[in-house]
């Protein structure tokens, strides 16, 4: 299990390391059209061959992998803090507050996601730059992906308020606020870290599917999304494999994360 | 010669050509994209309906959707009054419906009746309303017929191509059909069985009965990638219309079976928002108003290469409103825009604009920024608009691509006009430009750049107005030709709708399938259904 863990965290580091010095590996940057080379197969100039409009797939794969890995976990970042910020004090106060946390949480889960994205997303202004128009795609995640981690937290929380320590440090006089802060808070990092982890690729997969939709990230920025759509409609993947390359990063880079992730989870568990 | 010579010599015939003439058990297979809404040929709204109707139905004139001609049906000879308000037909003789009664002047009387009738809502009657009073029909003999409409309407006997006739006096109106087949089978959600119409009343030239085939299968299937699919196991035999990329990778493994019957009438265009109370800053309203920022725009989009790139060539640079493909009525003396991005630089600075640090600015110093909208999903007109941003980056415009969901793209560009520029198409099926009044009037719906005016907003509009109420009331072809050749000029002048490609008809064909010659006109590969055959070695092996 070690060994996977070690392995799962060196592909991560590779991938984050060549994504962020795409500048660099792939100078032909990720927006220039090769318009006399559309969907041209690997060569020495475009080692995974052209897209469809003659940009560098390459270039796109590394840029598209930096803001997915970027901003999804902060995404996730917001969405647990969210989370925290609703359910752990939700689940701490207890009574009514939990009682009608728990409920709008559960009437969040009940709501269609995408659907949801989707509309949220059409009523954002047109005129966003492609780099501001990632920035709320991520934060539209962010935000709405709270939910599921404000129940584990508010459950989390609860249980810590009737521990022995946390009546104990009541019985000494700690109260509010600070007794939140400084013993239940420390005590839920644990909860916190798993959310934050188990987060990062639900965001990107979701990212991915609004791209598939083709309402991701908006054009020319790439995203994993953008560049799995550029399997959408083939019937055989014997004639161009290299065109999988996007679709085996996302595999492998999930893969690495469900693996830090199971080892996080026994953590908690233990 | 012997008898065992003769069959010897009658299967060698038979196995160099393959096919026969009304073969028994011939299926043609293909595949419907949804379920038909209705069987009622007069209802008809929507492709599947209108593939059925086209198949059954008998009609009294038909459009040859090859020579785009018309040609006698039903009707064996027609004369449209000067005035263009009454048509008389002369039927023809010993026509039978599929149950085998007999065709005569009161079915066309209680069609025409039932076609107008208001309860009915049929958009195919639609297209006779030109006036406010009732159609009247006057029965002259049983094999003559003539219908009278309150004001002129014209194209009139063109209009009947889209009139199945139904039998006033069968129980079963909608199955009871003049046309090639009949259906046979519903399954719903599966298929739809066509058997050939044993009263058929039309031969071959050798006088053989026709149609050749003796069903067609529909299977209904809306996703394309299980319809190439099968149609690659030959599972189908053609596939009517076909997108660029599967054409393409169908035409690197069996060449054979694709084709592209060139440019089609259908075209892309984009256009800027021209709303008097849209919510955009006034700055880009003067912009999008200006014909001189607009044709900058067009002089700054490279046609060929949305062409080659985006249609790898299957489509060709739109010149205006009028595909090429309508041979009647493109205005031939028009070009299509050339890519000059220094000329289009030109036109902005004779405009006020200028180019600094690589960003046009207008005369106030505003950067010019705007972003425009398409539906998500539809990847061709994804990329032509990046094609598009990058095309204009060059004479320092930034353009934003932004894809909507369709139901959200609508709301912004027909309600709220909260949009700055699109990117959509129109699927014409109509070669008259009477079809494209909703478009072009400066009241209608559809007239998308500013729709709904109570008054002409500019003269080039009131101009085109006064134009398309002329051709539309002239009953003269060649007057209506030099009015609508105007219309198409002012077009491009102006250019309210920037056109940039018309699409290219493509379709798959399998080898199997004998006699087929794909069109441009809907619908491309079976218009001449009745016509074609299936390979006897093929059908065997099925």
């Amino acid at each position: 299990m070690r060994s996977a863990r070690t392995l799962a965290c060196v592909i991560l580091l590779v991938v984050c390391v060549l994504s962020l010095a795409a500048n660099w590996i792939a100078p032909a940057g990720y927006a220039k059209q090769f318009r006399e080379a559309p969907g041209a197969p690997p060569s020495t100039q475009h080692w995974l061959g052209t897209d469809e409009l003659g940009r560098d797939r390459f270039a796109r794969v590394l840029y598209g992998t930096r803001i997915s890995l970027l901003l999804a976990p902060a995404a996730a970042l917001v969405s647990t803090l969210l989370a925290a910020a609703l359910g752990g004090l939700a689940g701490y106060v207890g009574g009514i507050w939990l009682r009608l946390a728990t409920g709008f949480t559960d009437l969040f889960l009940s709501l269609p996601w995408l659907f949801l994205l989707i509309t949220v997303r059409a009523l954002l202004p047109l005129n966003a730059s492609p780099f501001v128009s990632v920035l709320i795609t991520f934060l539209i995640l962010g935000l709405l992906g709270w939910a599921a981690s404000a129940r584990v937290l508010a459950t989390g929380a609860h249980t810590l308020r009737s521990s022995d320590f946390v009546l104990q440090a009541r019985a000494s006089g700690v109260r509010g606020f600070r007794l939140f802060a400084v013993h239940v808070l420390p005590n839920l990092k644990p909860i916190l870290y798993a959310q934050f982890w188990i987060s990062i690729p639900v965001f990107i997969l979701s990212e991915a599917n609004l791209g598939i939709l083709g309402l991701g990230v908006a054009e020319p920025l790439p995203s994993w999304g953008g560049l799995l759509r550029e399997l959408e409609g083939m019937i055989s993947f014997r004639d161009e494999p290299w065109r999988l390359v996007p679709l085996i990063l996302l595999i492998v880079v999930m893969t690495s994360f469900q693996t830090l992730l199971s080892n996080e989870t026994e953590e908690v568990a233990a | 010669m012997s008898r065992r010579m003769f069959s010897r010599l009658l299967l060698c015939l038979s196995l160099l050509t393959g096919i026969t003439a009304a073969q028994d058990g011939t299926v043609l297979r293909f595949c419907l994209r949804a379920e038909p809404k209705t069987f009622d040929p007069l209802k008809v709204d929507d492709d599947s309906s209108l593939t059925i109707r086209y198949l059954t139905g008998g009609v009294l004139v038909r459009a040859n959707r090859q020579t785009q001609a018309l040609e006698p049906e039903l009707a064996e000879s027609w004369k449209i009054s000067k005035d263009a308000r009454q048509i008389t037909f002369k039927l023809r003789h010993g026509v039978r419906f599929s149950d085998g009664s007999p065709f005569s002047a009161e079915d066309v009387a209680y069609t025409v009746t039932r076609l107008m009738d208001p309860e009915l809502h049929s958009s195919t009657g639609d297209a006779f309303r030109s006036g406010n009073g009732t159609v009247t029909t006057k029965i002259l003999a049983p094999d003559q017929i003539a219908v009278a409409f309150s004001a002129p309407v014209v194209g009139l006997d063109r209009l009947f191509d889209q009139v199945a006739i139904l039998s006033a006096h069968s129980a079963k109106k909608e199955a009871t059909v003049l046309g090639p087949f009949m259906v046979a089978e519903y399954k719903p959600g599966a298929n739809i069985l066509l058997k050939r119409n044993p009263n058929y009343w039309k031969r071959d030239a050798q006088g053989r009965p026709l149609p050749y085939l003796d069903s067609i299968r529909l299977d209904i299937q809306p996703n394309r990638d299980v319809e190439v699919l099968r149609f690659r196991r030959g599972e189908l035999d053609l596939i009517n219309s076909i997108d660029t990329e599967y054409y393409d990778r169908l035409a690197a493994s069996q060449p054979a079976v694709v084709h592209d019957a060139g440019a089609s009438l259908d075209s892309e265009f984009l256009w800027f928002n021209q709303v008097a109370n849209a919510p955009i800053p006034a700055y880009k309203r003067s912009w999008f108003r200006s014909a001189s920022f607009r044709r900058a725009v067009s002089g700054a989009i490279n046609r060929d290469d949305l062409s080659r790139v985006v249609f790898n060539g299957h489509a060709q640079p739109a010149f205006g409103p009028v595909s090429p493909a309508n041979k009647f009525w493109f205005n031939s003396r028009l070009h299509s825009e050339l890519y000059k991005p220094e000329a289009a630089l030109q036109r902005l600075q004779g405009d006020g604009f200028r180019l600094q640090d690589g960003t046009l600015r207008d005369k106030d110093g505003n950067a010019v920024e705007f972003s425009i909208v398409t539906n998500a999903g539809n990847k061709y007109r994804e990329r032509m608009a990046v094609l598009i941003q990058e095309d204009l980056s060059k004479i320092g415009i930034k353009m934003n691509v932004v894809t909507l969901d369709f139901p959200s793209l609508i709301e912004r560009i027909a309600q709220k006009f909260n949009y700055e520029a699109a990117i959509l198409g129109f699927q014409n099926v109509d070669l008259d430009p009477n079809g494209q009044m909703n478009i072009w009037l400066s009241s209608a719906e559809n007239h998308a750049w500013n729709p709904q005016q109570q008054t002409p907003a500019t003269a080039w509009e009131g101009e085109i107005d006064r134009l398309m109420r002329e051709q539309a009331s002239a009953t003269d072809a060649k007057k209506r030709k030099a009015a609508f050749d105007r219309v198409q000029e002012i077009v491009v002048e102006q250019a309210p709708f920037i056109y940039l490609i018309n699409k290219d008809a493509l379709s798959a064909i399998s080898p199997s399938v004998a006699g087929a010659s794909p069109v441009i006109l809907h619908p491309q590969t079976y218009w001449n259904a009745e016509r074609l055959t299936i390979h006897s070695t093929t059908q065997a092996s099925r």
